[in-house]
């Protein structure tokens, strides 16, 4: 009380906290060790590989095109994370809706269904979504963590595909998808190619940035953003100032499952077809990618942004490697490296930001 | 200070059972507008049973709830809330990673534009934050900072300024200074006046006669679940009240057992000296609780 009358020491001292606080204030920020982290990454393999012509439009576009996917869902994993959850059958979700489409549109003699384009992408949209309600009902109504009800909707989902596929094909790929009508239409949303700087890059760039921005304003900009911060900062504090906990986490699962659908239709018209286990181990690399964007495992703290420089680390590592010549063998030593040092570098930041002055 | 007549909130002969245990038997208060009802009792008297009742998380088994005049029937805490009942919970209060004007708008986010392009009205809730807390004499160096880097007692003062700003009539404090060290504690206490003094009914809990003595209308002391006592401030010394607090015959009964132990024992001159600081203790010492036994407690 008394301690706010003396006026010329705490202008003095005031200035000093202001200087700290720039700091500080930076490394509050979450995605500053992505950055950080993105910087070293490149100027690594831009002096290791830089006679191979890695600092090279053609490289660059290679890894954009390479991280967009998994920058899509990591973005999505992002923010159901920040809310306090997880999704692991992400992946799962990506093959089943891949297969889904594959399956609507392969004609009847091969066992599929030989629906045209459209109505199988709409259909399997739809069942995407229906998995995610399934996890988003599970993880509410059970209220048991969620770590582990999507690690066995993971298997349930990965399995589904694989049975129902083998049961009425036969087989574990199906292919010719450019030989379904509605296919030009497609391509040109899911998988166009843009040509700049005379190399190609592929339009789900665009996707993944349109997303990562929609997923920043959300989360910075909308009431919604507010309460997935609120929601997985802490669960009771906010239902009790009237946060609707339930239809967050809800409308989250929805989100992931969605955007394991958008990946699976652009894989699959860019391939021309699917594989029943398309999209494994996608799960994890997607949430190590939103925890070196600097998401907390424990929630309430992340962004999107960091998320998708997060991707594109693991873009950079892959392409880097390949590019390099080294042992693709050493890509994950590599990318396990890369989170360990994310989760020390951002338990340290958070350890910062949240001290007491 | 009990000159505006009838209570905001009361409740007459409220009950609550949990199977075969009685939580709160026949409990009766009441607060008025712009004053302080201190409610008060050790661990285990019924005190967190008869906030969630208050606040709308329980509902009572017997008995009546009468808000402004009016029976109620709270279905949760929400439905309190909305009457202007506002309950601050000492660990709940906040969310430490979120900044704290973040914070302040929980749940309650002003919003601008519309369709798909309503967003958070970000000027409007930093300004207002800003100028709330500052009408509450807090002075905030940055509403940008995560809540988790302030002081306990300014966390419960920012909790205190939301409950007022979003219309609160009753305030419901659980234990607000418990875990606070003095100075900080005089922060709250100050806030709970500042309250009072816009007209709003607040309700103290405490362990603490001495926080609760100078901030209080009156006292409602609680034990085994019933009202022990309801006093206004000019009929009770601070010395009565710590003595009840403690359950003062109990202790004095305790003390003299330990004395006479004392005369026989091996160990004469500890439990003597364990027993004078007992005496002293129902006193003049300044502790949350009772002591539980006649160990002194470490650094006390």
């Amino acid at each position: 009380m008394a301690t706010e009358t003396a006026p010329p020491p705490a202008v003095a001292r005031d200035e000093r906290v202001r200087r700290v606080r720039l700091v500080s204030r930076l490394l509050s920020r979450p995605e500053l060790g992505a950055v950080v982290g993105l910087v070293v990454v490149w100027t690594f393999f831009a002096v290791v590989a830089f006679d191979n012509n890695f600092v090279s439009w053609s490289a660059t576009a290679a890894i954009l095109n390479r991280s967009a996917p998994l920058g899509i869902l990591a973005v999505a994993v992002a923010l159901l994370m920040i809310a306090g959850e997880f999704d692991l059958s992400i992946g799962s979700i990506l093959g089943f809706s891949g297969m889904a489409i594959m399956l609507l549109v392969t004609p009847e003699a091969a066992g599929g269904f030989g629906w045209s384009l459209w109505p199988a992408i709409l259909v399997a949209l739809s069942l995407a979504v229906l998995t995610g309600l399934v996890n988003g009902w599970l993880v509410i109504t059970t209220r048991l963590p969620s770590f582990i009800i999507t690690l066995g909707t993971l298997f349930i989902f990965r399995g589904l595909t694989v049975a129902i596929t083998r049961l009425r094909t036969n087989r574990t790929q199906l292919g010719n998808l450019d030989e379904v009508p509605g296919f030009d239409l497609t391509r040109k949303l899911f998988a166009a190619k843009l040509t700049l700087f005379g190399t190609n890059f592929n339009v789900s760039i665009l996707w993944w940035v349109g997303l990562t921005l929609l997923a920043t304003w959300v989360l910075l900009r909308t009431r919604q953003g507010n309460w997935i911060f609120g929601t997985g900062g802490a669960v009771d504090a906010a239902r009790n100032v009237g946060v609707p906990v339930r239809a967050v986490k809800m409308a989250l699962f929805l989100t992931t499952a969605t955007a394991g659908f958008l990946v699976a239709a652009i894989q699959a018209v860019e391939f021309t077809g699917a594989d029943t286990l398309r999209g494994q181990g996608q799960e994890f690399q997607a949430i190590i990618a939103a925890v070196v964007g600097g998401c907390l495992l424990t929630g309430g703290y992340g962004s999107a942004v960091g998320a998708s420089v997060g991707a594109l680390i693991f873009g950079l590592v892959q392409q880097g490697i390949v590019i390099t010549g080294i042992q693709g063998d050493w890509y994950q030593v590599f990318i396990g490296g890369v989170l360990v040092v994310a989760v020390i570098l951002n338990n340290f930041v958070r350890l910062k930001a949240a001290a007491r002055r | 200070m009990s000159s505006n007549g009838s209570p905001l909130l009361e409740v007459k002969g409220i009950s609550k059972f949990f199977g075969s245990v009685i939580a709160l038997k026949d409990v009766s208060m009441f607060v008025r507008a712009g004053e302080v009802t201190c409610l008060l009792g050790d661990n285990g008297a019924g005190k967190s049973t008869l906030i969630k009742t208050l606040s709308g998380v329980y509902r009572a088994d017997e008995g009546e709830y009468l808000f402004e005049g009016e029976p109620m029937d709270f279905r949760s805490p929400r439905d309190a809330l909305e009457r202007g009942i506002a309950t601050v919970y000492q660990d709940l209060a906040m969310i430490p990673l979120l900044s704290i004007w973040r914070n302040f708008f929980l749940g309650s986010e002003p919003t601008r534009g519309w369709g798909p392009f309503r967003r958070y009205d970000v000027e409007y809730a930093t300004a207002t934050t800003r100028g709330e807390l500052s009408k509450m004499g807090i002075d905030i160096r940055d509403p940008d900072q995560p809540v988790g880097t302030l002081s306990g007692g300014e966390r419960q003062s920012v909790a205190i300024a939301r409950a007022v700003h979003f219309g609160a009539k009753v305030l419901i404090l659980d234990e607000p200074t418990a875990s606070l060290g003095v100075k900080q504690a005089g922060v709250v206490l100050r806030y709970i006046v500042q309250a009072k003094q816009r007209g709003i009914g607040v309700i103290f809990i405490s362990h603490n006669p001495h926080h609760a003595y100078p901030v209080g209308d009156h006292f409602v002391i609680l034990r085994r679940g019933q009202v022990y006592g309801d006093f206004t401030r000019n009929k009770l010394a601070l010395e009565g009240l710590v003595q009840m607090m403690a359950g003062g015959e109990e202790l004095e009964n305790l003390a003299h057992e330990l004395e006479r132990a004392a005369a026989g024992g091996a160990a004469a001159e500890d439990l003597r000296k364990a027993a004078a600081l007992l005496e002293a203790e129902t006193g003049t010492r300044e502790d949350r609780e009772p002591p539980p036994g006649p160990a002194p407690r470490p650094g006390g």
